[in-house]
């Protein structure tokens, strides 16, 4: 194996550390954009998992919200009445219908006056499509009992049997489980008699703000008849604000990253291949197959990246793993292979543009004495 | 054996072509240097680019082989041109075209990982030839030096070694001297000449510097294209 390799990039190693300089350079660029790139992500994919874990954990084919008459649908203004409900519940083709409640609001532990931003589901004990699913695994028994995310628990400071204090009533922890998030609050589920309760007293309507419904029905003509819009969940997130805003100008700058790094990369690489053009004429004139040159070349980009793009990633892990204790920093195949994949997509694009000067360069330059 | 069979060769020239080489026959005998001379604009480089399969020829053929393995250049594919060159041609440059950031051994080295199916079993012959080439030249003591730190001697040296270090039956130089002063460049024409005898290659050298006539076996003059009456060169020099 190391003998084949060898062979396939013989001149393109030697070159490799013949200008070890310029490809130190390139290296660290590319390890530099992957470290960009890779931390951009691994924020994103922690600001985006404190938005919207918990919305993720609906169950139902789709979830219904109401459709304002002059804008978009939100999670935070959706308020859908016993009428609604009671007519999702009696359309053609709906199996079952979920209300659930979602409100922000304060919660303190009881011996402290020091409140804490949390978000209030009111959940059902069950619903169809919930067993082990780790929202509903919160939802407490009784009226005056509250399941805590392990992020309200952190942040409130409490256990299994304290109490805590919501909109001025007591609620007893029966249990502490995931870590779950909405819109940058941690999750904490009542009971959905407990909730609308508590809707009320922070001026809400007290009723529930999104269905989840399973159903093989005509989603558009029930939404359109009630007033309500039916959308799948990663449908349903563009109607959290916070989330649209937050990826959108993220998703915006690793695009902009990307494109950025397929740039340098390619140039990089489309400067240098052009000068190796003399040598490829040389080596085409010697009898070198354009086959063989074009191995050497794109194995030469390849170590380049493969060593720029590992740094870069190590580096990604290394410093997320400590950022992670202070941001909201996920480190997951999505947000780190996923962009050196992309990554290594480009660079060697790069590399293959400019491999036209490779497989065009002619041998009998080799002879003029203008070399 | 390397036999150009009337060759004429000719380029775009606005809405003309010009003729760069005219009906041109030429034979270089194994173990033979066969000089190329003329002036400058008389087609030299343009016969050894025609021999060398880097130019098809308008017409005519480029025989190159011994008794019945007989090839004509002129009649391949780019790519069995490729492969004839690998095998079966040397080529010198009139710069060395040495790769910068090879050591001369690694030069050689290279003519064993050219692609095209070169066989485990050819590069392993090529490469125990390398040590023997590099002596034959007299760079033993240099073979880990890499072109920036070689004299242009030297370099031209690591060059020849490349071009025969495949065995090739065919060997073709262009202008070698033509960086050199006259010492060194008599060095190198006594070191071809003596490697054209001992490995019996058939040597073609163009030249326009007649100044090292007395080490070429056989001499040409080339003018407007065309070869004028072949000469003897040692005949002639004797
Ligand atoms: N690539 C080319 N395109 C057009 N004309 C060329 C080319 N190469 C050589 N020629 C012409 O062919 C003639 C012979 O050139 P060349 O073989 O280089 O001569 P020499 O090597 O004897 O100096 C010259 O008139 C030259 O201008
Ligand atoms: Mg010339």
């Amino acid at each position: 194996m190391r003998e084949r390799k060898g062979i396939i990039v013989f001149v393109a190693w030697r070159e490799l550390r013949f200008a070890r300089g310029r490809f130190l350079l390139i290296g660290a660029v590319v390890a530099l954009i992957t470290l960009l790139v890779g931390f951009l992500s691994g924020l994103t994919g922690g600001l985006a998992a404190q938005n919207i874990s918990s919305v993720l954990q609906l169950p139902g084919d789709r979830l219904v919200l109401q459709q304002p008459e002059s804008s978009d649908p939100s999670y935070a203004t959706s308020s859908l009445d016993e009428n609604t409900v009671t007519a999702w519940e009696q359309a053609d083709g709906v199996e079952s219908v979920t209300p659930i409640g979602i409100v922000q609001s304060r919660a303190s532990a009881s011996d402290t006056d020091d409140p804490t931003g949390v978000a209030l589901y009111g959940l059902p004990q069950h619903a169809p499509g919930t067993q082990s699913n780790p929202l509903f695994d919160l939802a407490p028994v009784r009226d005056d009992e509250v399941g805590v995310s392990t992020g309200a628990a952190d942040d409130l400071g409490v256990e299994t049997g304290d109490t805590i204090s919501i909109t001025g009533t007591d609620f007893t922890v029966s249990v502490v489980g995931d870590d779950l998030w909405y819109s940058h609050t941690p999750v904490i589920v009542l009971t959905p008699e407990a909730w609308s309760e508590a809707s009320k007293r922070v001026g809400g309507t007290g009723e529930a703000t999104v269905l989840a419904v399973t159903a093989d029905a005509d989603w558009e003509a029930i939404g359109a008849a009630t007033g309500t819009v039916a959308e799948t969940t990663l449908a349903s997130l563009t109607a959290l604000e916070a989330f649209r805003s937050e990826i959108g100008s993220l998703g915006l700058m690793i695009t902009m990253l990307f494109g950025i790094s397929a740039l340098v990369v390619g140039a990089f690489f489309t400067v240098w291949t052009m000068q190796r053009a003399g040598d490829m004429a040389v080596l085409k004139a010697l009898g070198a197959t354009t086959g063989s040159l074009v191995r050497d070349s794109l194995g030469q980009a390849s170590i380049v990246l493969i060593a720029g793009i590992g740094v870069g990633l190590a580096a990604v892990i290394g410093l997320g793993t400590l950022a992670g204790q202070a941001l909201p920093f996920i480190i997951s195949p999505i947000t780190t292979l996923a962009p050196v994949v992309v990554m290594a997509v480009l660079g060697l694009a790069g590399a293959a543009f400019a491999l036209r000067s490779v497989t065009k360069a002619d041998p009998l330059t080799a002879l003029g004495s203008n070399r | 054996m390397i036999q150009l069979q009337n060759v004429t060769l000719t380029f775009p020239d606005g809405e003309n072509r010009i003729t760069a080489v005219d009906n041109a026959t030429l034979r270089g005998n194994n173990g033979t240097v066969t000089g190329i001379t003329g002036p400058s604009g008389s087609g030299k480089s343009s016969i050894l680019a025609v021999a060398a399969t880097l130019l098809r020829p308008d017409s005519g053929g480029v025989l190159i082989g011994n008794g019945s393995d007989m090839t004509d250049a002129a009649q391949l594919s780019k790519h069995e041109a490729t492969q004839l060159r690998r095998e079966r041609i040397g080529i010198v440059f009139q710069q060395s075209n040495l790769l910068p950031a090879l050591t001369a051994r690694e030069q050689l080295q290279v003519m064993a990982r050219l692609g095209g199916g070169t066989s485990r079993n050819k590069r392993a012959k090529i490469d125990a030839r390398v040590d023997e080439l590099l002596d034959a030249v007299g760079l033993t003591e240099h073979a880990g030096k890499r072109t920036h730190q070689l004299s242009g001697g030297q370099r031209q040296r690591v060059a020849i070694a490349r071009g025969l270090v495949h065995e090739p039956e065919v060997l073709l130089v262009d202008e070698p001297t033509s960086a050199l002063d006259q010492e060194r460049g008599a060095k190198i024409m006594e070191l071809i000449s003596r490697l054209t005898h001992e490995r019996d290659t058939a040597t073609l050298l163009v030249t326009h510097d007649l100044a090292h006539r007395d080490t070429l076996d056989d001499l040409v003059t080339v003018l407007d294209g065309r070869i004028t009456t072949p000469v003897a060169g040692r005949a002639l020099t004797r």
